[in-house]
């Protein structure tokens, strides 16, 4: 479940570039610690982050985790839909439950990729 | 069951003390209520029946044996009740000592507060206590916000509070909310080491704090260190009372060095909680820390009068508009007197002598990780039994089916599969056994039946809750 | 010994179980220098003992005297069913409900507590309590704080003085400035209020009726906190706010109170009840412990606790406040009490309430040199100036068996002649005659 044509951060977020927007969420490995997700908390569109910042938070009913920034830009979509229904990110973590798009700011940098995260994940994981 | 919302009928009377004219007359129309309030309409027997029925749905000490890990669920003596609703008491108005020449109608509730302290001083080796605290949490925040004014005033720069990794959270987040940064130190053996402590003990270390017997129920064997370690950096120890039912006339935390300390009298000295409060967490200090405790601050006069003394001009402020829970240290005074000085050791003996004997007879039954002798509770693992597909959230559910409210469970976090278990003092042996031999049972039903333990409780009003649709729908009165 | 059961027996029975040789070697790991220096206690007493000292004791609070102290803490009529259901062990001597299925009494009851509150103030979220009404206004400041990310509340001088030094010594260590709006003849002003909201706002903090007893609508001032973005708080009485405009409708974001009058004695102080409401959107913001409805797994109706990721059992240093143990069996008292009054119960003990006031003030009034010091209207407390320091008309009123309320001097400047006085449904017409009397006698 890490899709070979994404990027990752080691706290378990995704990164899409496309241009000059990249699509960010969380891996499929994160909702699966955090279990049924009932509320997810994103920024407004136009806030701006630095890579690493923390953007926002999501919470399951025995844990809650921050959301932190993978890239440096500025916020130019959230997923609204995730507001009403926050299991799309247990369902789909990679695709209805992708979370924000933002406009770059600077080159993605840092980030690793499915086979560097997957050791992550294995060495994370038990 | 219905609400009571849902039962009301329209019209039906209820108990109305009075009757009165219509507010129109005094208040303009435009700042009065538009519609009604949409409280119940119900008869006295009504709310009688609704409320006695849905006591029944509950379990509490007086019904059950109530094993739930650092939270001392002793059984709550009723005399202390009788206490606390003498009249003298409760018809007491809280401003009065503000009054000049008023603080004469309340000198016996002055006297109990006063006595109060002084017991708690002599409980504790601390040099002076303030009831004010209104819970636990309530008197960590006051000890940090203590240990903040202290550094302040000393013209220290320190930014960070120390916390162990079995800590309760209420101390990381009372850290965070008086201001500081939280540094974490590991456990090592089951006790905070001093060579892991010295690795983040630097100078802007402010404090650090404590809780002993620590959350697996084990005494801080290196406690002496602790505390040469942090006071040579000017840093201060705080106590965490949650567990003081541990050491009561074994160990006094101000005689050992220990600068500010809280208790749970809900805990410790029975006071009842109440399904979730009021608690009462009286905080204690050293000689050092005084000048900052909040006000007021009650004192005896020469000629034996009491007064309560405003004018500590380093003080804190005020963590409560009065006097604290009042009530609930009234229950604890009467305990304290009733007990005396050998039934307080007394207390600690047994429940540390209960605690010990559940858990060598769950031996061979129940991994313990740190298997030694305990203090008054312990912390089992269900690690073996989740990998058969049973968790500690089963077993706790299978206990509730026995007539037992479960141990605490997944804490504290540093042990996976956690089952705490804190029987204290009160419970006679007979009901100790027959906890055990359920324990005993379910853990062999892991291997015979083990779909019985994942689907309890099954005796109950309701089965398992589905907590996920409850956050995410929102329900939370009967309009939303 | 009270209360340990085991016989001598028994723990030798237990001791061999463990495989020590006595008592004494489970605290072996107490080692001699941390034993206890002293542990003077006297010896324990029979309960009837405790009790007779603590029946002398409260025979020595004044408790006999007709009192219209209130200045936020007021003597209600509470009904024989508030002690009679809450003193019931299965409530009494449960803990907080973390198993949801042994506890559905406790938690039915902070739901049906917590749609009692939100009715009440016209809002639509509830926790399940805070320690105290001051503790509480804490809180919804520092929920805006969050919610905002500001740092600026501005506070009306006319808000419970209890609660603002509450607030100013929990906020000295954090980044948060307190701005105080000064009271105008005992009137919250709004157009002051409005003019300090800014940018940096966080919140605007009111109360209603203010702490000199004037009863206010404040639509206004809170649709100008919403033009700049900033949370709106309201410290409400909550009998008086089963007759005046709610908070909901007011635009309140957040609605607290102390909830004392609604069933609790007055118990020198505590134990009380902080009553904490606010809007949907607020709700994460909300500190401590929140009930919510939903299915168990046969689909019946049943109650847990929720939206538990904002608490410290979870989030340590995040959580949105420290708080666990609360005020449960206060919060369910208040429940009792409400429902045991009724919607027309609560009603009535109001409008007695504020007939008795108004009754009071026009006696007191009519006392050569005592004028009403505020000038709009009032519920079931008003403040009024004497011609002599307030002070001295209470020592000499009290020695005479009458408190007749609270010296404003004592936390407002140039208010040393003013009185807040205080009638309930418990005041009776007679009483009121014979203050106006001895008012009248010591002002001669």
């Amino acid at each position: 479940m890490i899709p070979e044509d994404l990027k990752y951060a080691k706290s378990h977020e995704w990164c899409k570039v496309d241009g000059d927007v990249a699509t960010v969420g969380i891996t499929h490995f994160a909702q699966e610690q955090l279990g049924d997700l009932t509320f997810v908390e994103l920024p407004e569109v136009g806030d701006t982050f630095e890579a690493g910042a923390e953007m926002g938070s999501v919470e399951s009913v025995k844990a809650a985790s921050e959301i932190y920034s993978p890239v440096a830009g500025e916020v130019v979509e959230v997923n609204e839909a995730l507001a009403d229904a926050p299991e799309k990110v247990n369902e789909d973590p990679y695709g209805a439950g992708w979370m924000i798009k933002f406009k770059l700011a600077a080159e993605p940098a840092g980030l690793l990729d499915a086979e560097a995260y997957a050791a992550v994940v294995e060495s994370e994981g038990h | 069951m219905k609400t009571i919302f849902e039962e009301s009928v329209p019209g039906r009377e209820g108990c109305w003390p009075c009757e009165g004219m219509s507010e129109e007359a005094y208040i303009p129309k435009e700042m009065l209520r538009d519609g009604e309030i949409g409280l119940p309409s119900a008869g006295e027997l009504d709310v009688v029946r609704h409320f006695t029925r849905l006591s029944k749905r509950n379990y509490g000490v007086d019904g059950n044996f109530y094993p739930l890990g650092s939270c001392t669920m002793k059984y709550n003596p009723k005399f202390t009740e009788v206490a606390a609703a003498m009249p003298g008491f409760t018809r007491l108005h809280p401003v009065l000592p503000q009054l000049q020449g008023a603080g004469g109608l309340c000198q016996g509730a002055l006297e109990v507060m006063y006595e109060t302290e002084r017991l708690l001083c002599e409980i504790t080796g601390m040099h002076a206590f303030t009831l004010h605290p209104m819970a636990g949490a309530h008197g960590e925040l006051t000890g940090v916000m203590l240990i903040a004014a202290y550094h302040k005033d000393k013209g220290n720069k320190k930014t960070k509070i120390i916390v162990p990794d079995s800590a309760h959270g209420t101390n990381p987040a009372s850290a965070s909310i008086a201001g500081f940064d939280v540094v974490s130190v590991p456990s090592n053996n089951g006790i905070v080491d001093p060579a892991a402590l010295v690795e983040v003990l630097d100078d802007e270390v402010a404090g650090m704090m404590m809780t002993c017997p620590n959350t697996l129920g084990l005494f801080e064997s290196n406690l002496p260190e602790i505390v040469r370690l942090l006071h040579e950096k000017d840093a201060l120890l705080y106590y965490d009372g949650a567990n003081m039912n541990a050491i009561m006339g074994k160990m006094r935390v101000g005689d050992v060095g220990f600068d500010v300390v809280h208790l749970n009298l809900h805990k410790t000295l029975a006071t009842p909680h109440g399904g979730g409060g009021p608690g009462s967490g009286p905080v204690g200090v050293s000689e050092k820390l005084l000048p900052y405790l909040p006000v007021s601050r009650v004192e005896k006069q020469e000629d034996g009068r009491f007064r309560l003394n405003y004018n500590h001009p380093k003080s804190i402020g005020y963590v409560a508009p009065f006097y604290g829970n009042f009530g609930v240290v009234l229950k604890a005074y009467a305990y304290i007197l009733r007990l005396g000085r050998t039934g307080l050791i007394r207390a600690t003996e047994n429940a540390v002598l209960s605690a010990n004997y559940i858990r060598k007879r769950l031996a061979g039954h129940f991994e313990v990780p740190f298997d030694r002798i305990c203090m008054h509770e312990f912390v089992a693992t269900a690690a073996p039994q989740a990998e058969k597909g049973v968790h500690a959230l089963d077993i706790a559910k299978a206990l509730l089916d026995k007539g037992y409210h479960a141990p605490t469970i997944y804490f504290p976090l540093i042990v996976p599969e956690a089952i705490m278990i804190e029987p204290t003092e009160t419970e006679n042996k007979a009901t100790l056994d027959e906890f055990i031999d359920a324990l005993i049972e379910i853990a062999e039903r892991v291997d015979t039946d083990p779909a019985s333990i994942q689907a309890a409780p099954v005796t109950l009003p309701v089965t398992r809750l589905d907590e996920t649709r409850a956050a995410r729908a929102m329900e939370l009165t009967d309009d939303l | 010994m009270p209360y340990v059961p085991h016989t001598e027996a028994e723990v030798r029975e237990m001791l061999a179980t463990i495989g020590v040789g006595s008592i004494e070697d489970l605290f072996a790991e107490i080692t001699p220098e941390m034993r206890p220096k002293s542990f003077d206690l006297p010896e324990g007493l029979s309960e009837m003992e405790v009790l007779s000292r603590l029946e002398a004791m409260a025979s020595r609070n004044a408790t006999d005297r007709v009192s219209f102290l209130g200045a936020g803490f007021y003597d209600h009529y509470i009904p024989a069913t508030v002690d009679a259901l809450t003193m019931r062990g299965e409530f009494y001597t449960a803990y907080t409900p973390y198993q949801p299925e042994a506890s559905q009494g406790t938690l039915q009851a902070i739901f049906e507590y917590q749609t009692a509150v939100t009715r009440l103030f016209g809002m639509q979220c509830a926790n399940a309590s805070v320690y105290d009404g001051g503790t509480a206004l804490y809180e919804a400041a520092m929920m805006a704080v969050r919610k905002t990310k500001r740092r600026k509340i501005v506070v009306s001088e006319a808000l419970n003085p209890i609660y603002r030094v509450m607030l100013d010594s929990y906020t000295s260590n954090l980044d948060v400035e307190l701005v105080t709006v000064p009271h105008k003849g005992g009137m919250t002003d709004m157009d002051g209020l409005k003019a300090a909201i800014d940018g940096d706002t966080a919140a605007v903090m009111v109360q209603n009726p203010n702490f000199f007893g004037s009863i206010n609508d404040f639509t206004g001032l809170f649709a100008a906190a919403r033009e700049k973005k900033a949370v709106s708080v309201i410290s409400a009485y909550p009998v008086m706010a089963a007759l005046l405009k709610t908070p909901g409708a007011m635009g309140a974001d957040v609605a607290v109170a102390e909830g004392q009058s609604l069933g609790l004695p007055l118990s020198f102080g505590g134990p009380y009840l902080g009553i904490m409401t606010c809007t949907k959107d607020m709700v994460r913001q909300m500190p401590g412990r929140i009930v919510g409805r939903t299915a168990d797994t046969r689909g019946r109706t049943g109650y847990v606790l929720t939206l538990q990721a904002r608490e410290q059992h979870i989030r340590r240093q995040k959580a949105t406040s420290n708080i666990c143990s609360n005020q449960s069996l206060c919060a369910l008292r208040t429940l009792v009490h409400l429902c045991s009054l009724g919607e027309m119960g609560l009603k009535r003990a109001a409008r007695v309430s504020v007939e008795r006031a108004h009754l009071c003030a026009e006696r007191l009034t009519a006392v050569e040199g005592v004028e009403l010091l505020t000038k709009g209207a009032f519920g079931n407390e008003f403040a009024v100036t004497l011609p002599v320091n307030a002070y001295d008309v209470i020592a000499k009123l009290a020695a005479r068996g009458y408190v007749p309320g609270f010296p404003l001097g004592r936390y407002y400047k140039d208010l040393d002649n003013g009185l807040l006085v205080a009638c309930t449904e418990k005041t009776s017409e007679e009483q009121i005659g014979i203050f106006a009397e001895m008012l009248k006698g010591a002002l001669r």
